[in-house]
């Protein structure tokens, strides 16, 4: 590619860059008055300079380019002298001082060399437009024919014609394509029964060990065990776990077995809950316990509504029947929030079983 | 002005450029290839900035995201916040959010760089998206810049990616509300879902490796990538050098503006402080991701209104508009209402932006080179499929946020649902239609002024009384911009000269071909010289219409070889 620079004849500075295509031309029309519409061009200071212009240019551009230097050291003396005065930041108040210094005079720094060297461009700039040719890319055919022949004499002398020798390399090139994968395998473990269950299965089995018919519920971040006196009140909805999963769960797997059980208890009217059938016994009195994950794609569905009854997801607007087994209303879920079977034991409020089925999002071994 | 190379004795270079070039070009033979290309053309037109910024964001992206590594922890460790933020000290948190605190509350100068960070980011994946939108409207994509297109949706598609982990990384609720999205719809993938759901998180969600994972890939693995795509998008253009705008002196064998250097460098320059300089601004008074309010991760609590960063708004779109379809037979179950939405919006304007180019060169059958870009008006279907796509994706991207718009306007957030159930396919369809006639309108407002000339705003008395306005013929630049417009051509022969027909034309396939290639190009209006009705009887008639016989047609000049 040699590009010959050819200077035009004319520079055509683009004055009409920002006139509507079809309106009359300015410039062509009323020459008799304005002389001077051809000047300076919007990029470029053109050919000639005009001294006078041109010093006084030169003084803005330079301004400019001493005020970011200010800026930058403003910068400097600031961070050093005033961020960290008595010992350092102390929070929001400070930060947002800072913050705004700092980064006010950044851009400050920044826009005033940007502007500088963009006056500079248009009005001290003497370069002309010029035309390049551009060059075909494509090679001759004698070229293209030449290498084709270059290229098969080569497959011809290294031998690759020969089919043991190539149908063994690619047997052995495959593997090792293939074999990196392998190492792959223990990023995770495998998926097995785990969505299957949660954590209130076992919290039940290890309370049913100690002689008691289910777990007890605690509100999340207590450890007080509900009774169901201090639920008594219909319309209010609370987040609750398992009795002793935090304590009885290894420390780095808490966040983990909450994701699954984490599960919402709401009191409905009595009289207008509609138990599920085979699920007559699964409520006290209009106190329900549903999944609090999403059937959708596993956002805390945290929002409920007294008066309609309804749980909404505010993810993505799914919304469950509290009264009907969670039945969905609207909204892209399609499947009902699991329902915890709850009973009462001694005055609290217990969970008997595990939720019946996988929480959360479906998922193709789910069935 | 150091035209004279060949007497270059004539300039005095100072010995320090002098002496480093000759060091060089003695070990390289590099001088050879700086003067072929130090002033080497740049087309100018405004909307060529758009792909700058990106770039321009991409470098700010990198350095300050260097600067955030030497602070943040990747770590799911659970610690007690002892930081200088006092509304959370205590509160148990994991590694990474604790050291996010501590890099926007101890670190000088350390939010202003997260701020920073996070506005290039949308800028970044803003301006990919104007400049893609520029290049798809002028078929700046068009061969030889296939393969440039590709590498450009490879880049957005990388983008969104590496934006979503980056947001993902500092562990407060937002993220984490991300990070289980993005786990229910791995896990709806049909067949492996549950094991990519398993080796993805290391476990079950949100176990405590997701966060050192997404760190390796967000600031190793993807914006490598992402170099090494930009790095050839650069290269490929500079080599097949930039497309221009039909103006005058830009043709498809010369190419006008002005020299890299020393203008183009000054400018481009200029433009990347200006990128700096404002998100400097935005990261300086325009508060973004206040991670300290949402408080540590906890898969139980939520907060309402909670949006993802913009430019995955279309896919939370299309989650919130699926009715919930879902099939379960043989023990299995496939949540269509996950699926189609996770994978059917981004998947066919991906898809479809990739396919395009090889579409249009099959139905049109041009397979010139085309240097010179089209005005948007020139190509009604091109420009028409493209508003169609914008249509989609903004309706989807502004159904992610139906609960905000229900809110505002007092509308009922069912209501919203049901509109962009409706939407989202009335729109595309409007926008085609719409756009597709205001091109027309367009291109026969063009062949009436190239005819009639514009109107000058003189007005003349005949002598019998009458007034009429006079009009002056279009300038020689406007008639260049005008001509630009190349007539559309005809449909290829069915038939040769002894009645066989064409290859192409044969089967289903070339049936179908034909039709699109009819549907291109049937309402085509020619925009060219010679036949108007004379210049300067300025009665303003507005019969711009179709005259254009077929005989006239001008034939496009074949480019290339």
């Amino acid at each position: 590619m040699s590009d010959e620079n050819e200077t035009t004849g004319s520079p055509e500075p683009r004055e009409h860059g920002d006139r509507i295509i079809g309106t009359p031309s300015p410039a062509t029309q009323r020459n008799l008055i304005v002389e001077d519409d051809e000047a300076p061009a919007p990029a470029g200071a053109g050919a000639e300079l005009d001294e006078g212009e041109a010093k006084r240019a030169e003084r803005v551009v330079a301004a400019l380019f001493v005020l970011a230097f200010f800026a930058s050291l403003g910068f400097m003396v600031y961070f050093v002298g005033w961020s960290g005065r008595h010992g350092g930041m102390h929070g929001l108040e400070r930060t947002r001082e800072s913050n705004m210094w700092l980064g006010g005079l950044m851009a400050l720094a920044f826009l005033a060399m940007g502007v500088g060297v963009t006056i500079w461009v248009r009005r001290l700039m003497t370069s002309k437009p010029i035309i390049q040719e551009r060059h075909e890319f494509s090679a001759t055919p004698d070229d293209r024919s030449a290498f084709a022949t270059d290229v098969l004499e080569g497959a011809q002398d290294s031998g690759l014609k020969r089919p043991l020798l190539r149908r063994t390399l690619l047997l052995a090139a495959a593997p090792l394509g293939l074999a990196p994968l392998f190492l792959l395998r223990d990023l995770g473990p495998l998926p097995e029964k785990k969505l299957r269950s949660t954590y209130w299965g076992e919290a039940v089995r290890k309370a049913q060990a100690q002689g008691r018919r289910g777990v007890r519920l605690v509100v999340d971040g207590t450890d007080r065990a509900l009774r169901v006196s201090d639920f008594a009140a219909p319309g209010s909805m609370i987040t609750v776990l398992p009795e002793g999963m935090e304590k009885d769960v290894p420390h780095e797997d808490v966040l983990t077995q909450m994701a699954k059980s984490v599960t919402i208890l709401i009191n409905v009217p009595a009289d207008q809950f509609k138990p599920a059938p085979g699920r007559e016994n699964w409520h006290i009195g209009g106190i329900v316990a549903y999944s609090k994950i999403c059937t959708h794609v596993g956002c805390p569905a945290a929002l409920y509504e007294q008066t309609t009854h309804h749980i909404l997801c505010p993810c993505h607007q799914s919304t469950f029947d509290a009264t009907d087994a969670a039945k969905v209303v609207f909204g892209p879920a399609a499947r009902p929030l699991p329902q915890l079977p709850l009973a009462e034991e001694d005055g609290y409020i217990i969970a008997t079983a595990d939720f019946p089925e996988p929480i959360g999002p479906s998922f193709w071994e789910r069935g | 002005m150091t035209e004279t190379t060949a007497g270059a004795t004539a300039v005095k270079t100072p010995k320090a450029v002098d002496g480093s070039l000759n060091w060089l070009d003695d070990r390289f033979g590099s001088t050879g290839f700086f003067k072929r290309n130090v002033k080497k053309v740049f087309p100018d037109h405004w909307s060529f900035m758009l792909g700058e910024i990106a770039l321009y964001s991409f470098i700010i992206l990198l350095l300050t995201g260097t600067y955030l590594t030497l602070w943040f922890k990747p770590s799911m460790i659970e610690v007690v916040y002892d930081g200088s933020y006092q509304p959370l000290k205590g509160v148990q948190m994991s590694e990474a959010y604790a050291s996010t605190l501590d890099i926007s509350f101890d670190v000088r100068g350390g939010l202003l760089m997260r701020q920073i960070h996070h506005w290039a980011a949308l800028l970044f994946v803003a301006s990919i998206m104007a400049h893609m939108l520029r290049v798809f409207f002028t078929g700046a994509y068009r061969k030889p810049r296939e393969i440039n297109w590709l590498i450009g949706i490879g880049m957005f598609t990388l983008a969104m990616v590496e934006g979503l982990f980056g947001y993902s990384l500092p562990d407060d609720l937002l993220s984490g509300t991300g990070l289980r999205i993005t786990q229910g719809v791995a896990e709806s993938i049909p067949v492996v879902g549950t094991y990519i759901y398993m080796f993805l998180f290391g476990g079950e969600f949100p176990g405590t490796d997701i966060v050192s994972r997404m760190y390796m890939l967000h600031i190793l693995l993807i914006p490598g990538l992402i170099l090494g795509l930009v790095t050839a998008h650069m290269m490929i253009m500079w080599h097949q050098k930039h497309t221009a705008m039909p103006v005058k002196h830009q043709t498809e064998t010369q190419v006008y503006g002005y020299p890299f250097y020393p203008v183009f460098m000054a400018k481009t320059g200029a433009y990347f402080l200006f990128t700096f300089g404002v998100l400097a601004l935005l990261g300086a008074f325009a508060q973004i991701n206040p991670v300290w309010l949402f408080g540590p991760y906890d898969p139980g609590a939520i907060s309402s209104g909670s949006q993802p960063d913009f430019y995955m708004g279309i896919l939370e779109g299309s989650l919130r508009i699926m009715p919930p379809w879902e099939i379960s037979a043989w023990g299995h179950t496939v949540t269509l209402s996950v699926l189609i939405p996770a994978l059917l919006p981004l998947g066919l304007v991906f898809g479809g932006a990739a396919a395009w180019p090889f579409l249009e060169q099959w139905i049109t059958g041009d397979k010139r080179l085309h240097h010179v870009n089209d005005r948007p008006r020139n190509a009604p279907v091109r420009t028409g499929a493209g508003m169609a796509m914008v249509a989609f994706y903004g309706i989807l991207w502004l159904a992610g946020a139906n609960d905000v718009i229900a809110e505002r306007f007092h509308v009922s957030l069912f209501a919203t649902t049901w509109f962009f159930r409706f939407a989202v396919f009335l729109g595309p369809l409007l926008a085609y239609i719409i756009t597709k006639r205001v091109c027309l309108s367009l291109q026969r407002r063009d062949a009436d002024t190239v005819a009639h000339g514009v109107e000058s705003g003189i007005i003349l008395m005949s002598p019998e009384g009458g007034f009429s306005e006079k009009h002056e013929p279009a300038t020689p630049e406007e008639k260049v911009v005008l001509l630009s417009k190349e007539t559309a051509r005809g449909e290829a022969p069915a038939v040769d000269a002894n009645g066989i027909p064409a290859p192409s034309s044969k089967g289903p396939i070339g049936h179908l071909r034909s039709r699109l290639q009819r549907a291109w190009t049937f309402d085509d209006i020619p925009v060219e010289e010679g036949h108007g009705h004379g210049d300067g009887h300025g009665n303003g008639h507005g019969d711009g219409n179709g005259h254009g016989d077929v005989s006239e047609r001008k034939n496009p000049q074949q480019i290339g070889h």
